[in-house]
Order: C-alpha cells, then sequence, then structure tokens
C-alpha cells in the first residue's frame, strides 16, 4: 500500500518538476476538505502541490440573510426548526441557533425524513425545514415535498437554500485573479449528477475535473491522475470511483430535482450571487414554501468586518492568511461561516494543521 | 409494591411506599449488611494511611445499550476513576433519581445489573438514596455514584511524572462505547452490531501499579471526548508535545466504518472500559505484555510517546505518513450533512 502511495508522490513531484510552477488543485466538497485534513495530506504531498478548499460545506456558503430569517422564525412560538447539526452555530447578526436552543424549538436532524416526521409529531406546531445542502441532499428534500403534499400535511414549510455545485466553479474560474489549475470532485455529488456535468469545466475554461471518493488513497490517486493531465498540458474528465459514478449520473434523483425545484439566481456567502445556482420549490409547492407562506424577504448580505472567508473560498488566501484566523475567530467562538461547520475549510485548518504554515 | 408496576412520586416521598421500594426492590437487589442496615452513614473499618474518593453522574440515553446498561455503567465508571488513580476500591454509594412513571421493572433490571457489577468486581454498595421527580423533571432515571477506595503504595501517579521518551499504551480498541451509543440513538443499524466496551479496569490498573510501580507514570480512562481529550490533557499539564501514530492504534472494523459513516473523528469518540498508561519507556513491552496477558487488554497496544516540543500538541502521523495535529475535542459533536 505504502509503495503505491510513494509512486503518486512521486509521480506527482515528476509533474511539478515538467510544469516548473506550483499545482493550484481546488477541492468543493466539504467532505475532502475534512478527509484531506484529517489524514494529514497536506504535509505529505509533494511541494509543489497547493490544495485550496473550495466552496464544498453548505454551510459556509449559505448567505446571512437566510440564517436572519431562520433565527427569526426560530423566535415564534409556533414554530419548529428542523435543521441538520452544523447549522445551528452560524452566526447570524443576532446569535445562532445553538444559542437560542433554550427554547426547546429547534431540533436536530439527520434527514428530511425526520423533518416530515417531526410535522405529523407535532400537528399544531408549523415545522419548518432548513433545506440546504447540494445535490446530494436535495432529492431527499423533494421528497419529502412530494409526501407532505400527497399525505395533507399542511404544518410543513421547506425553506430551500439548495445550491448546484457547477455553477459555483463556473463562477471561481471566471473570476480574473483565480488561482485553479483543476478541480477534484466530490463522489457523492457525481454519483447524482453524473461525471458528463463536468464538461463545461473540462471544455470551456480547460481544467482537469477528476471525481475521487473520500479514503486518503482515492484522493492521492486522483490528485495523481490530475498532475498527469496538468503536465500533458490536457485537460479530461476522470474518475477514481468508478463503481458508483455513471457519466449520466442517478436519472431517478436528477428527474425528481427538476420536476420539484426551478433553477434560479442565489447569494452565496463570500462569492455573492451567482446566475442560476440556486434550487426553490416550484410552484405547485407553494403551500409548503416557507418563503411564500412566512412572507420572508431575504435581506442582501453585509460583510462582517474583517472576515475573508470570500477569498478562502474563492482560493485566494490561506486561511491562515486571514486576520481573524484563529484569534479572534476560533471553532469555539466562530465568526466568519467557514469556521463554524467541521467541513469548513477554515475549521479543518485550524483543528488539522493550525500553527503551520507551508509556502 | 403498588398495583400500577410504575414508579410514583410517593416513592420519594419517605413514606411507605418509599420503605416498600427500598425493601422490596433495592435491598433484595444488593443484598450487604452495611446496606441493610438502613443506618444514616454506612460505617467503612480501613487500615490505610491514603484514600481515594471521586463521583461521577450519569445521564446515559439510552439506558440500555448494547453492551451494558446505566446501572453497569454508573459502577464501572466510578471504579475506574478509582482504578487510575491507582486505588483499590472498598465501597460505592449509588443514588437514584428517577422520573415518575418509569416501570419498576425496568428499574430492578438497572439495579441487578449494578448489583452484578459490583459483586464481579468484589466490591459492595452501602449506602444510597432514591429521589423521585414529576414526569418531565428528569429523563427516566440519573444516576450518581461515589467510590472510596485505598491507594496501593506503589502508586507514584501523576502528571510530573511524564517525561519525554514515555510510551502511551491503550488497553484495548478505542471508540467502541461512543459509536454504539451514538449509532443506537440514531436508529442506525449496522450488520455486524457494534458493543461497547463499558467494564472495569481495576485488574488491569491495580496489576500494572504493582507489577512496575512509579514506572507506571500516569494513568486516565479516556471516556468523553476520547483518546484526543485525554492526550491532550496530559500534553498542556505534563508540559509537553505527544506522538501518536494511526497505524498502531487499535480500531474495531465496524466502529471505523460507524464512525466514517456518521462523519466522527474516532479519537474523539467515548471509551468506558479502556484506560491510557503513560509508562517508562524501558519497561514499556513488559507493561503490554502484561496488559496483553488480561482478557480486558488483549487488544491493548504502544500508540506513541511523550515528545519534546516547543509546543503543547498532540501530533498523529496517519496511515499515509502525513502529520497533524489533534485538537481538543469542541465538546458537542454534529453529524456531518454532506
Amino acid at each position: 500500500m505504502l509503495d503505491m502511495i510513494n509512486r503518486a508522490y512521486k509521480e506527482i513531484a515528476r509533474a511539478g518538476q515538467t510544469l516548473g510552477r506550483k499545482m493550484n488543485i481546488m477541492e468543493v466538497c466539504g467532505t475532502h476538505t475534512v478527509s484531506i485534513f484529517r489524514a494529514g495530506l497536506r504535509d505529505a504531498l509533494p511541494d509543489c502541490l497547493k490544495l485550496l478548499s473550495g466552496p464544498g460545506c453548505p454551510v459556509c456558503i449559505t448567505d446571512q440573510g437566510y440564517i436572519d430569517a431562520v433565527l427569526s422564525l426560530s423566535r415564534r412560538d409556533d414554530c419548529i426548526i428542523a435543521t441538520y447539526g452544523d447549522m445551528i452555530r452560524v452566526p447570524g447578526r443576532d446569535g445562532s441557533l445553538e444559542q437560542n436552543t433554550g427554547r426547546g424549538n429547534i431540533k436536530i436532524i439527520l434527514s428530511a425524513q425526520d423533518a416530515l416526521k417531526l410535522a405529523i409529531e407535532n400537528p399544531n406546531k408549523k415545522v419548518l425545514f432548513v433545506a440546504v445542502g447540494f445535490e446530494t441532499t436535495t432529492p431527499a428534500t423533494a421528497v419529502i415535498a412530494g409526501q407532505a403534499l400527497r399525505q395533507g400535511i399542511k404544518n410543513l414549510f421547506i425553506f430551500s437554500n439548495h445550491k448546484l455545485v457547477i455553477p459555483a466553479m463556473e463562477a471561481l474560474l471566471s473570476e480574473k485573479n483565480h488561482r485553479i489549475d483543476a478541480f477534484l470532485c466530490p463522489g457523492h455529488v457525481s454519483v447524482i449528477i453524473g461525471s458528463d456535468a463536468y464538461k463545461p469545466i473540462v471544455e470551456k475554461f480547460k481544467r482537469p475535473c477528476v471525481v475521487s471518493g473520500f479514503e486518503p488513497m482515492q484522493i492521492i490517486f486522483a490528485i495523481s491522475e490530475i498532475c498527469r493531465q496538468l503536465a500533458e498540458g490536457t485537460a479530461s474528465i476522470g474518475s477514481v470511483y468508478q463503481a458508483a459514478v455513471t457519466p449520466q449520473g442517478n436519472k431517478t434523483a436528477q428527474k425528481i430535482i427538476s420536476e420539484s425545484f426551478d433553477i434560479v439566481d442565489g447569494y452565496w456567502r463570500g462569492l455573492g450571487k451567482i446566475g442560476k445556482s440556486t434550487l426553490k420549490l416550484k410552484e405547485k409547492f407553494s403551500s409548503l414554501d416557507a418563503e411564500k407562506q412566512f412572507g420572508i424577504q431575504l435581506a442582501l448580505e453585509e460583510d462582517l468586518t474583517g472576515c475573508r472567508c470570500g477569498e478562502v473560498l474563492c482560493g485566494l488566501i490561506d486561511p491562515c492568511d486571514c486576520g481573524l484566523f484563529a484569534q479572534n475567530c476560533t471553532p469555539d467562538s466562530p465568526i466568519g461561516p467557514c469556521m463554524v461547520s467541521s467541513e469548513g475549510a477554515c475549521a479543518a485548518w485550524y483543528k488539522y494543521a493550525r500553527g503551520k504554515r507551508r509556502s | 409494591m403498588a398495583s400500577s408496576g410504575k414508579i410514583l412520586l410517593a416513592h420519594g416521598g419517605g413514606g411507605r411506599l418509599t420503605e416498600e421500594l427500598i425493601r422490596s426492590v433495592i435491598l433484595p437487589v444488593f443484598d450487604n449488611q452495611t446496606l441493610s442496615g438502613l443506618t444514616d452513614s454506612a460505617e467503612l473499618e480501613l487500615d490505610a494511611k491514603s484514600i481515594c474518593f471521586t463521583t461521577d453522574s450519569y445521564v446515559i440515553k439510552p439506558l440500555f445499550f448494547n453492551g451494558g446498561d446505566i446501572g453497569k455503567l454508573a459502577v464501572c465508571g466510578t471504579l475506574n476513576d478509582l482504578a487510575v488513580s491507582g486505588a483499590k476500591p472498598i465501597a460505592i454509594s449509588m443514588a437514584l433519581i428517577i422520573e415518575e412513571g418509569l416501570e419498576i421493572e425496568i428499574l430492578r433490571k438497572i439495579l441487578i445489573s449494578a448489583a452484578q457489577t459490583a459483586k464481579k468486581q468484589n466490591v459492595p454498595i452501602v449506602c444510597g438514596d432514591t429521589k423521585v421527580v414529576e414526569a418531565g423533571g428528569v429523563d427516566k432515571l440519573f444516576i450518581n455514584t461515589s467510590g472510596i477506595g485505598v491507594k496501593i503504595p506503589q502508586a507514584k501517579l501523576g502528571f510530573k511524572q511524564i517525561f519525554p521518551g514515555d510510551a502511551i499504551i491503550v488497553s484495548g480498541t478505542i471508540g467502541d462505547h461512543g459509536m454504539t451509543i451514538m449509532s443506537q440513538r440514531e436508529g442506525i443499524k449496522f450488520e455486524s452490531s457494534l458493543k461497547s466496551d463499558c467494564a472495569a479496569v481495576t485488574e488491569i490498573c491495580i496489576g500494572l501499579v504493582e507489577a512496575f510501580g512509579s514506572d507506571i507514570k500516569f494513568m486516565r480512562d479516556p471516556t468523553r471526548g476520547g483518546l484526543s481529550a485525554t492526550l491532550n490533557e496530559i500534553a498542556n499539564q505534563a508540559n509537553c508535545g505527544v506522538e501518536i501514530y494511526e497505524e498502531k492504534l487499535p480500531v474495531n472494523p465496524t466502529v471505523r466504518a460507524a464512525a466514517e459513516i456518521l462523519g466522527f473523528d474516532i479519537l474523539e469518540i467515548a471509551n468506558e472500559g479502556k484506560v491510557v498508561a503513560v509508562v517508562a519507556a524501558q519497561k514499556a513491552q513488559s507493561c503490554l505484555d502484561f496488559c496483553r496477558s488480561l482478557q480486558i487488554g488483549r487488544d491493548a497496544a504502544i500508540i506513541g510517546n511523550i515528545a519534546e516540543s516547543d509546543y503543547l500538541l498532540v501530533e498523529l502521523e496517519t496511515f499515509i505518513k502525513g502529520r497533524r495535529i489533534v485538537q481538543m475535542p469542541y465538546g458537542r459533536e454534529l453529524p456531518r450533512i454532506c
């Protein structure tokens, strides 16, 4: 095993020599970010490589206006907030959900089905499902929307902030001074969208896209494949996660997403407005749509003083280059969203590599 | 016994029902003369210069889990706090705070389990207390146990004994308890079931100190916060660095899979039947052999060492030969969402 790893490291180093410069590879999935740090990969990989943590954590890219709206609903006595665990520590303008859990109406759930269950068990309350995540969590939201409509459940409200990965990758590559040479593409998102979804990135932007699972070995081999392409000056779609990823993806999941959601422009924390990047429930689900039923007006995001999460997400700086990092902003008392989620780039950096600066 | 078969508020009221509960449920289970005397205090005759005294409360949910229950846990937890201090247990107290409505049969089952665990370790439960609170006041049953032990003369334990070069031993696989509870709580089923390691580590701790004396520098049971919390505490209190090796860590494959699926770091998961021991380097192999000679220590391993370092950090060398810092856990693990 170690032999194979060492061979991969050597191939990566050789590609770096051929190219004569540092290669910047961005991962766009929080699970990759954590896996890379947990395995000590940044330390183990040859110096010719720089790994950038892109906008892959659903918590990190959720704009503050959305958090504020959830917070304000959490203060209503008739509401139960059903949310995935990571969301509860994201700071809004007036505290986080965790600081408001004393009311007992904020429930941490593991799946969308739990939100539906909460609604059925609490017929006298309005259950607000904080629906965030990329293509992996979206189908489950679509499923409960359908179930609620069919079963006539009137007290479930879905506040959709589901996001699409590809538009964000395109937006990053359209930035003038981006530093991204290639993408390490997420395994489970790719199972849904299919590896062909990366065609625009490869064809229009000429950036290699290699799909990988979350085992450190797979990540190393995917990076090695990326480096080979960079050294050869080619850009194509690759995968070291072939068993599960097909070019077309999961058609059933794609169908339920497209039948349930409209694709609209949306705000990403740190990145601003990205065209056709966000999913909102279709008209037929109006009775379940929290934004419509509660009359939520999403306030435009205000920049947090000094917080450079946006630049971190774009790969322009490392977390330790931000003045707040590990000083005012820590996992115990986060300022920016990248510090909040355990999958956020700053939190992973803080937890696994603090103090270590690599040129 | 009251016909409903459930605990009523009156069972904690100090009157007839309380007495009935004590006489028909509690005393028969624990069956020892000190407790049966129902005196206000238990009288213990000791011949020791130094005694250790510890207390802990147990609020685990669910009450029953694969590998144990709150009763067994409450006894083992307190025995383990004594054991890692180098103290042989003499007696335990047990106080119950019961939610009105709890089925008496459930209570009895838990008490029998506690009694059996204590008996196996040859430690009597000599005093106790029973309170009942209204429904919703507590979640079914909370237990507090305290323990008294006699420190064995050979024990010279403490952070101050720890120096660079000392070896770190863990007495068996890590993360079993925490992953069992979390997967049971979340209703996640694994093909080969997970089992808590809930057990008393008295045999291993007292055995080590009796055999190796001052070469055993420090011991701790890595419960909440797992190995991460224990090792970080060692680094901070002993003013040193800690190096551990991922390939040396004993981990049950099912626990590893469960942690991966739920997104947990195995190093941060609680254990309830393990001990981390810092021992003199030259005795490390003998200490390990001793641990492995016991059933409870059969998977013991030397996982790393105390390091000379300018930073009070715990560092892990990973499978792929990368290094990373192992941090003190935040205190509340949250399930991942993608």
